[in-house]
């Protein structure tokens, strides 16, 4: 029963192996930006994973009412993180299309190819 | 009353995976749309039930019934603007049933 | 119960995860980020995280689905299976994930009270959150307060990035030689459909409604600047989907994007200038007002709605600049 209180790390380590593996063996360029925000996803897991206090509510004070509250400072930086990760990723986006516009394909190797032959 | 609140959970949950054993089973897109968009529907709307008869006549209850107009409203929306983008497509409906001979 | 939930969500976030790697059909492979997202919001609340299950939901459900939408509109559509090295790069992989998960086993249990991380700072302000500025949202008192700077620099982060985007893709009206004038109407929008016209007219009002309540209720429950930047971007995101883009650039002008993209960070700042000016250091927010309390509550106050002007005008700014991009 001990090892289900680990079961959130295990996940994490999972996901961030999904994703990292879809970052370095995928040649498509959005999949490797999918597999980026997998990765993204797994660090926010682990973060808020920490977070969580056994019986506690969501930090939210209630005036009058002891209650135990669980961790506000993981979510404060996920909440930033969170943003910060969709931005990466519309930039990325970005660049990937008008990588398209200029080489007329979005697979790497084709774009390495295309680099070598010129 | 928690029984009733319970019977429509129960009720609300069995709609919902009927509509996913239905969108597994079905052969085409529209009779795979026809199951996953009414069910839905129904069973979030059956939960959603549930929850407020749960929740008694407090602010909780009222901010449920909006969250259940909002579903009654984009659930059909969401199923039309998804048929029409594969009318647009090009997947006409086939009017065949499964034990027909193929044409 | 609630362990069973939790766990089954879980395994399903794994499983949507490789389904997202093994998906060749780039449009399945988004959807399916989507769900993904989804689900982390829902796992986020399970572990009693709700203001980041909020922001979770309206950015990564959201704004990210619409925007991968848009960019894979620009690009084709299907992915040639070619994998690079596939031996070598399982065989890392599979590795590196024995030694995390071996590495886990040293971590506190979930939930464990006693765990390093609910000892130093966090017991002080969950402390200090009722006396110093007197709001009931720890998270919200935290992001604007006590680590405020954290706050201002990625609120930079989102402009920069918002930048960026203009940048590389161009605006019509802005940046780039086209005008908005020159857009062509007849592009194929949800408009001439009645449905989703009347219902998406009928929701739009209600959802810039809410935006505003995440926005302002960010000190009383789950909420703040991000999130209400997410939602009403996502409502005027609606609108351009009706209406059609030229419609929608005529409602909110490129103009005003960048003007509402710049004027956000520009308030946060600003906010940490005036306090210089009025004596104290930057972001201070105690000179503010008579009283100390009431002063850090005008601070955060300000500082949420510059973030949230800032996020909506990146937002919307990088949506148009992929939705007017000629194809």
């Amino acid at each position: 029963m001990e090892l289900l209180g680990l079961y959130n790390y295990w996940v994490f380590a999972v996901l961030l192996m999904v994703g990292f593996y879809a970052v370095i063996a995928k040649t498509n360029m959005i999949k490797k930006l999918l597999g980026l925000s997998i990765f993204q996803g797994a660090v926010f897991l682990l973060y808020i994973t920490m977070d969580k206090v056994e019986g506690g509510t969501a930090p939210i004070i209630q005036k009058g009412v002891d209650a135990v509250y669980s961790n506000p400072l993981p979510q404060v930086l996920i909440l930033t993180a969170i943003v910060v990760g969709i931005s990466t990723t519309a930039l990325g986006l970005a660049l990937v299309v008008r990588i398209f516009e200029a080489y007329g394909t979005i697979e790497e190797d084709e774009t390495q190819r295309l680099d070598l032959e010129e | 009353m928690w029984v009733l609140s319970g019977l429509c959970l129960t009720a609300g949950s069995a709609f919902v995976l009927i509509g996913g054993i239905g969108l597994l089973r079905m052969p085409s897109l529209y009779t795979r749309l026809h199951a996953a968009s009414l069910t839905d529907t129904l069973g979030t709307l059956l939960m959603l039930a549930g929850i407020i008869i749960q929740a008694g006549f407090t602010l909780a209850a009222i901010k449920l019934f909006a969250i259940a107009v909002f579903l009654l409203l984009t659930g059909p929306t969401a199923a039309y603007a998804l048929a029409n983008a594969a009318l647009l497509s090009g997947s006409v409906p086939q009017a065949r049933l499964l034990d027909d001979p193929e044409p | 119960m609630t362990i069973v939930f939790g766990i089954f969500l879980l395994t399903l976030l794994v499983v949507v995860a490789i389904g997202i790697v093994r998906a060749e059909n780039l449009f399945t492979a988004v959807m399916l980020t989507g769900i993904f997202s989804l689900l982390m919001a829902a796992n986020f609340f399970v572990l009693d995280a709700a203001d980041v299950a909020l922001t979770e939901a309206a950015v990564g459900a959201g704004i990210s689905t619409v925007l991968l939408l848009g960019g894979l509109a620009l690009v084709p559509g299907r992915e040639r299976s070619r994998e690079r090295l596939h031996r070598l790069a399982l065989a890392v992989v599979a590795l590196t994930t024995l030694m995390v998960v071996y590495a886990t086993f040293e971590k506190p249990r979930l939930g464990d009270p006693d765990a390093p991380v609910h000892q130093h700072v966090a017991p002080w302000y969950l402390e200090m959150t009722p006396e110093l500025v007197d709001i009931p949202n720890v998270v919200t008192a935290v992001l604007g307060t006590f680590r405020g700077y954290d706050t201002l620099g990625e609120v930079i982060v989102v402009f920069t990035a918002g930048l960026g985007v203009l940048f590389l893709l161009g605006l019509p009206g802005v940046i780039g030689e086209r005008n908005v004038d020159d857009l062509a109407v007849g592009r194929s929008y949800l408009g001439h459909h009645l449905v989703p016209q009347v219902v998406g007219t009928l929701l739009i009002p209600f959802i810039l409604l809410f935006a505003l309540y995440v926005q302002f209720h960010g000190e009383y429950g789950p909420g703040g600047g991000f999130q209400a930047g997410a939602i009403f971007a996502a409502g005027m995101v609606l609108h351009s989907l009706i209406a059609g883009e030229k419609e929608s650039l005529m409602v909110i002008s490129p103009r005003m994007l960048v003007l509402l993209m710049a004027g956000g960070a520009l308030l946060f700042g600003g906010v940490g200038i005036l306090t210089m000016l009025l004596g104290g250091n930057f972001l201070d927010y105690n000179v503010l007002a008579e009283n100390p309390v009431a002063g850090q509550q005008w601070g955060i106050l300000i500082i949420e709605l510059g973030v949230g002007l800032s996020v909506t005008g990146v937002l919307l700014a990088i949506y148009h600049a992929f939705a007017a991009r000629s194809r």
